[in-house]
């Protein structure tokens, strides 16, 4: 094969327009260990929302075989065996330091997506291809030492092929050092690649549809790479045929800037112990709808409608179930953390029922839009817009500097009864001047 | 509290308003102007024209904004370098140490605040208080630099 042809080979795996997707390793593990060097080295997870089950492992504890979302009270007597550290999640650092993370990478590119909060694509056009690995080293030791937090970069023409380059990163098949580029590799490498790896791993591609291609022959990443997308497309549907053309360098699904308001704002949580009396369920409806509206008045955004939700705890097969919600409509949209709450609470005493053990409650902001695109309609009273519109950006602002929930509305109470059980959380490092990490 | 009453459906408007456009409000940031003076109604200073802008403690002290973090010195091995017990200090992970920075080290899995000093190859961490001993590296063993001290903030109130 000439070199000419090497060349056009590397072009039509997807070096036209090359992007990369930098994804955090064990985020909340490595969020905890920037501050506690204890846990360097020794087997660490971290635990969802009241302690159920497993968020985030090391790499230790991966290679003990324990199981992601594995539900804790299953584990607790294996992991006391291996001493397996296990946290309540900290979001409060989490967040953080993704932001600060996501900054950082916005410098090393002109366009950027935020896929979650520790993944994110970021647009590589325009850079000399074959200094692409050196680009992917420079943005992970950047990372690191600004930080302290390990990426794995993968980088190809396609978002699919961008992920999958990532995963090969991380799991040493391809690249160096935690930096993989599809584009060094020639057509008969990528293809040996391939073969090695299951369909499953592919972006899009869940266990249900992976069961299904296997019983069609398709078992490796090559096999669907390769597959005949008419047919896929019939048996499966457009997504996948999609995706075998993103297998195959043509870029398919579109980098989304990180501009695009969030569609829908959702705060919800599960109850530390279940709750019956209404009063505590207004207290966390409350709670959980100001939460919301200062994430809506930080995207700069109203809300259409309020949708509350209850339930009760689905595990606790004994107990009666009930679970139901509501959409209240608002007249004007608003960002007014009291119209808000008071939706919510309309919301909530609809759909109430007593006699049941409520574990989860939620607050969901819908049809949202730009406040500077707001329509003015009749009801509208400018002097009561400003007045609210003050008096928000005063509580925000003194919940920013007391720390959030210092001013509340008096309907989301003080005690918090139903609060999330988290036994073992880190201190709020860098979010609280209470919590600073403290050095001899 | 008595809650507002809000219909469950929405008045359907036949006729769409107009689309206007609200100004931004709010804004949380305080900055501090390089110099100010009261505004006589109708008659501008003729000082305006000089302001260059506003200082802003944020800027000084924080270059690096996501590379920086507070930590809280606890203890009196750096009292000679200026850190008195219960300091605030700002580091600056994104620099790389050189030899007579104020560094956050990482020793036997905790984090410490000591001077660092390179010289020939041997490299010490060093007490700003004669009461401590200095941390010698051994061969082999590495250095783990945490972050670089750039400023401590003190406060008298």
């Amino acid at each position: 094969m000439g070199s000419g042809d090497r060349h056009s080979e590397k072009v039509y795996l997807g070096a036209i327009m090359p992007l990369a997707l930098v994804d955090c390793n064990n985020f909340y593990v490595s969020c905890e260990r920037v501050f506690n060097p204890k846990l360097e080295g020794v087997p660490v997870v971290v635990l969802s929302n009241n302690d159920g089950c497993v968020v985030s492992r090391s790499s230790e504890v991966k290679a003990l075989g324990l199981k992601m979302a594995e539900p804790w009270f299953k584990i607790e007597k294996l992991a006391k065996q291996h001493g397996i550290i296990a946290l309540s999640s900290n979001y409060a650092l989490y967040g953080d330091l993704s932001a600060r993370v996501m900054s950082i990478l916005s410098k090393f590119t002109t366009r950027q997506e935020i896929y979650s909060i520790d993944e994110c694509f970021l647009d590589l056009d325009g850079f000399d291809s074959q200094s692409l690995m050196d680009y992917g080293q420079t943005i992970r030791k950047t990372i690191n030492r600004n930080v302290g937090i390990p990426v794995c970069v993968g980088i190809a023409g396609t978002k699919t092929l961008a992920k999958l380059a990532n995963y090969c990163a991380k799991k040493q098949l391809a690249g160096e050092h935690s930096v993989c580029d599809f584009g060094q590799l020639d057509k008969m490498q990528i293809s040996e690649l391939f073969s090695g790896i299951r369909a499953v791993e592919v972006w899009g591609v869940g266990p249900r549809i992976s069961q299904k291609l296997l019983a069609m022959g398709i078992k490796t990443v090559e096999d669907l790479r390769t597959a005949n997308p008419d047919k896929i497309r019939n048996q499966f549907s457009i997504v996948l045929e999609r995706t075998i053309r993103e297998l195959n360098g043509i870029p398919c699904i579109e980098l989304e800037d990180a501009e695009t308001a969030r569609q829908q704002i959702m705060v919800s949580r599960s109850f530390g112990s279940s709750v019956t009396a209404l009063e505590d369920l207004i207290e966390s409806v409350a709670y959980f709808a100001t939460r919301a509206a200062e994430n809506l008045r930080q995207d700069g955004s109203v809300a259409a409608s309020v949708c509350v939700y209850v339930r009760t705890n689905p595990f606790k097969e004994t107990e009666q179930q009930y679970q139901q919600s509501k959409v209240v409509p608002l007249i004007q949209p608003t960002d007014d953390t009291m119209k808000l709450v008071g939706a919510a609470l309309q919301g909530l005493k609809a759909i109430y029922r007593s006699g049941f053990y409520y574990k989860k409650s939620g607050v969901l902001l819908l049809g949202l839009q730009a406040k500077k695109t707001l329509q003015a309609t009749l009801f509208d009273d400018p002097a009561k817009l400003a007045k609210s519109a003050r008096l928000m950006s005063a509580m925000d602002a003194i919940n920013q500097k007391m720390g959030a929930g210092s001013l509340t509305l008096a309907a989301s109470g003080i005690q918090h009864r139903w609060a999330m059980r988290r036994e073992n959380k880190s201190p709020n490092y860098t979010t609280n001047w209470d919590e600073l990490p403290v050095v001899k | 509290m008595t809650l507002p009453f809000y219909p469950s459906i929405i008045m359907k408007l036949t006729i769409q308003p107009p689309t206007i456009m609200l100004p931004e409000m709010g804004n949380s940031s305080i900055r501090m102007p390089l110099f100010s003076h009261k505004v006589a109604a109708g008659f501008p200073s003729p000082a305006d024209d000089y302001i260059e802008g506003w200082l802003n403690l944020n800027e000084y002290l924080v270059p690096h904004q996501e590379a920086t973090f507070f930590v809280r010195a606890k203890g009196n091995s750096m009292v000679g370098a200026g850190i008195f017990d219960g300091n605030l200090l700002v580091v600056d992970k994104s620099l790389i140490p050189s030899s007579g920075n104020i560094v956050i080290a990482v020793i036997d899995s905790e984090l410490t605040v000591k001077r660092l000093l390179k010289d020939n190859g041997k490299i010490v961490l060093k007490a700003e208080n004669a009461r401590f001993k200095d941390i010698e590296l051994k061969e082999g063993q590495e250095l783990k630099v945490w972050g670089v001290v750039t400023a401590t903030v003190r406060k008298f109130i």
